[in-house]
């Protein structure tokens, strides 16, 4: 029962977003009563849709929790021997169910565009809700024709097939969901951007509307992906944290794009300029978002993440990119022509860095999107290959660098105009800070690579640089976005001299010990203690026991190889030591079949933590950005109701 | 000038369009073939998997006669599926190694029982690592080595009645 009504919700879901779309070419479209009783009813319509695409979610949820095997998806993908959570999370851990999540916070998204946004001017408004029925109809008809998660199953097995022990993880409950939240929350960009060009109105208020909506996507995102790297480095045992893997790259893409917009949505707010190119970055970044699940769910591309393959839904999902893509860049092509451009500005000036900063992000764009589909245009050549870090690296790399090279000069210009000089002395102390962890790094290590090197010198330049700007400020008066920027650019900084430390100083040991016996990796000294076998809800494992030392300081760690039976996998669970200095990584092996020594993978990775550490820093200064123009808003709101 | 530029992006979009539909459209082989075949198979010792039957090397490949390689697993539908083309191998004399992925000596014992035995030696492949070295992408999946050691030939798949002639011509080929 639970899953019909969760499909009867489904499909009245659809019809109200086809009914929702309806209403807003009603109210453009009539300038009488009918058209204003459209518009007054599209803001209502849209949160039913939110309120029944929730239910037919949660009645997902129920069944999985119940272990309702009746049903195909819970069958092919639970199994009744799943701890609790698992089974919660593992609804969306399925290419339908993960579908289904994807249209739920989409109409979740539009209910609150609904209900919440109030700057836009309301013909824009109306245009943003009938485009995000548009998107929902899309992918609630996909969900209905070609991925329906609540099909039965006649008869029911007696058992599950179990959930992919990879997935199995704390990670899924919240990876996905932060991640999707990301994606879709761009989608609201995109509509916003669709509405504009629809009615012309692209403005400074416009990008005022605009910009929460940016900035809290773009916060998930950062949260999502940085989780994500996160969970994929202990999870998988193999001590990377990007593997430049298609559905990395996938969430990599729009938030480049995310955070180009979220720059160039500044501009248009504060000195409405950049009008065309900020509509055209609301686009793609949502595009990319759609490129990115298409990559995902067709299978076209060869990925960890690649979930059943079938290419009718492939060609489903194309047809939807075509359709909404194609569309709003047509749209785009023939309305911006009418959008006023917006102010000018010298080439030396806040605006000037912040669009080199645009370009420079969607240069790296650009080459992560060759990157990923290069293999599969040599697959139409007959050639097979995998684009790897040689490429990535190579190629982004130097761009990046200079990325961050503008991000440190961006925020001491002024807008509208500059004087070069001026800045170059501006800019003195960071230039000292990143020649001198240079010329130190060199003369202490020599033989670093010249990539970490130089990530390393311009991440401390970085962070000097970006703390610069409010040195100078009274702290108190300091507005909330401001404080954002500079933690995210801080938080950026961290993030780079993380990576370039992990790849430089990280020392790798494989060994094969017998109980007993100990060995040195990096500063530490690691003895395997003893193996034991141990279990767990729907699992058995081997444990090995390590006590770790170094100078005064100790721990025990417990990795294990984990045997699962639905389905029948073998994970290995590593167990990882975090001190303020890095993180010593063990991963337990096999046992040598000749010898009876066990093998060990051990890691010491010197500050690898600082990578999230600066992701979460990054989106933490997302959050004060959107905080203090809340707090803006509710203030103004305040002054209104008592003046007003 | 700047009126192409408005429509770049949309011809962008075409021809990523048209990227993606070819990929789409071209038949689904989704098999990843070794790039090993017509090179040397690749040096590997796995420890035995059940008592009384030995483990397998590299070293037991490029005796002068070819021999097949199954690389099985007792939880895998299509090597039962594929069990009695292997045991009509043998019997034909064809000889057989396998490797196990991911599994258990008592796991793998049963299943033998169950659906016959048509190995000589068995290796314990429990991490795929040398699976992976082969080039080979799942279960089951046969590779023909031939009397120097070169894989010749990759079957992809479980081993159907009507290929079993002709695995019987390869490896007189093979020789």
């Amino acid at each position: 029962m639970i899953a019909e009504a969760g499909l009867a919700a489904l499909w009245f879901a659809a019809m109200v977003a086809g009914l929702q779309l309806l209403l807003g070419v009603l109210a453009l479209r009539r300038k009488d009563a009918v058209g204003e009783q459209a518009m007054a009813a599209i803001g209502p319509v849209a949160i039913v849709q939110g309120a029944l695409v929730a239910m037919a979610m949660a009645a997902l949820i129920a069944v999985f929790l119940n272990t309702d095997l009746s049903v195909k998806l819970v069958a092919e993908n639970s199994h009744s021997a799943k701890p609790w959570i698992y089974k919660f999370a593992g609804a969306w851990g399925n290419h339908e169910g993960s579908m289904l999540l994807w249209v739920t916070i989409l109409g979740a998204g539009g209910a609150l565009v609904a209900w919440k946004e109030r700057t836009l001017d309301r013909a824009t408004h109306v245009a943003t809700l009938a485009a995000q029925g548009a998107i929902a109809l899309g992918f609630y008809a996909f969900l209905l024709f070609a991925s329906n998660p609540f099909a039965r199953l006649n008869p029911a097995p007696i058992e599950g097939q179990g959930l992919n022990p990879l997935l199995q993880d704390p990670g899924l409950a919240f990876h996905p969901p932060t991640l999707y939240a990301g994606y879709v929350g761009l989608s609201v960009a995109f509509s916003f951007a669709v509405g504009a060009l629809v009615t012309g109105q692209v403005g400074a208020a416009f990008a005022r509307a605009m910009r929460p909506w940016v900035l809290a996507a773009w916060v998930l995102l950062t949260i999502g992906i940085t989780a994500g790297s996160y969970w994929a480095y202990y999870e998988l045992g193999w001590g990377g944290w990007w593997f430049w893997d298609p559905v990395e790259n996938a969430s990599l893409m729009p938030w480049l794009a995310a955070t180009a917009l979220l720059h160039s949505v500044n501009v248009l707010a504060a000195r409405d300029g950049l009008r065309a190119w900020t509509v055209m970055l609301a686009v793609v970044a949502f595009s990319m978002s759609m490129i990115g699940t298409f990559l995902v769910r067709s299978g076209i591309l060869t990925s960890v993440h690649a979930f059943a393959v079938d290419p009718r839904r492939g060609a489903f999902i194309l047809a939807l990119l075509a359709l909404y893509i194609g569309g709003a860049l047509a749209l785009f092509g023939a309305r911006i022509g009418q959008v006023r451009a917006g102010r000018s500005f010298a080439f030396v000036s806040r605006e000037g860095g912040l669009v080199i900063n645009n370009l420079l992000l969607s240069v790296i764009l650009g080459i992560v999107l060759i990157g990923t589909l290069y293999p599969l245009v040599a697959a139409g050549f007959g050639v097979r290959l995998s684009v790897g870090p040689p490429f990535f690296h190579a190629a982004a790399g130097p761009i990046a660098l200079a990325l961050v090279a503008v991000m440190a000069v961006g925020p001491a210009l002024r807008w509208r105009s500059d004087d070069a000089e001026a800045v170059l002395i501006r800019m003195l102390w960071p230039m000292v800070a990143a020649a001198g962890t240079f010329a130190l790094m060199l003369t202490l290590t020599g033989g670093m690579g010249v990539l970490s090197l130089l990530g390393l010198s311009f991440g401390v330049g970085l962070i000097v640089a970006s703390v610069l700007p409010i040195t100078r400020r009274n702290w108190r008066r300091t507005p909330l976005p401001i404080w954002g920027m500079v933690v995210a650019h801080v938080g950026l900084g961290v993030s780079m001299i993380g990576m370039a430390c992990d790849a430089a100083f990280t020392a790798e040991r494989l060994v094969a010990l017998y109980p007993g016996q100990a060995t040195i990796v990096g500063p530490w000294r690691v003895k395997l203690d003893r193996i034991y076998p141990n279990v767990g809800a729907n699992w058995s494992a081997l444990e090995a026991r390590l006590t770790v030392a170094r100078d005064g300081d100790g721990a025990t760690l417990r990795p294990q190889q984990r045997f699962f039976t639905d389905p029948p996998t073998t994970t290995s669970e590593s167990a990882i030591a975090t001190r303020w200095d890095g993180q010593l990584y063990t991963v337990l092996g096999q046992q040598d079949a000749a010898t009876g020594r066990w093998q060990l993978r051990l890691w010491w990775k010197p500050f690898v933590t600082l990578i999230w550490l600066g992701g979460a820093l990054i989106a933490l200064g997302g959050v004060l950005a959107l905080v203090g123009r809340w707090l803006k808003a509710w203030q103004q709101r305040r002054r209104e109701a008592l003046w007003g | 000038m700047k009126r192409a530029l408005i429509w770049l992006p949309l011809g962008l979009f075409g021809v990523l369009f048209v990227v993606i539909a070819a990929g789409l459209m071209r038949p689904a082989d989704t098999s990843v073939h070794s790039t090993l075949v017509d090179k040397p198979l690749p040096a590997f010792e796995l420890a035995p998997m059940v008592p009384g039957k030995p483990g397998l090397a590299s070293s037991n490949f490029g005796t002068g006669k070819p021999r097949l390689l199954n690389v099985f697993a007792s939880w895998c539908i299509p090597c039962i599926a594929e069990a009695p083309q292997l045991m009509a191998l043998k019997a034909r004399g064809v000889p057989i190694d396998a490797i196990a992925i991911h599994d258990k000596g008592p796991a793998i014992a049963a299943f033998l029982r169950r659906n016959g035995d048509p190995y000589a030696a068995i290796g314990d492949d429990s991490r795929s690592r040398v699976q992976m070295s082969l080039g080979s992408s799942g279960v089951p999946e046969t590779f023909l080595i031939d009397g120097r050691g070169r894989i010749v030939r990759q079957y992809i798949g479980d081993i159907r009645a009507d290929q079993v002639d002709q695995i019987v011509r390869d490896m007189a080929a093979a020789r």
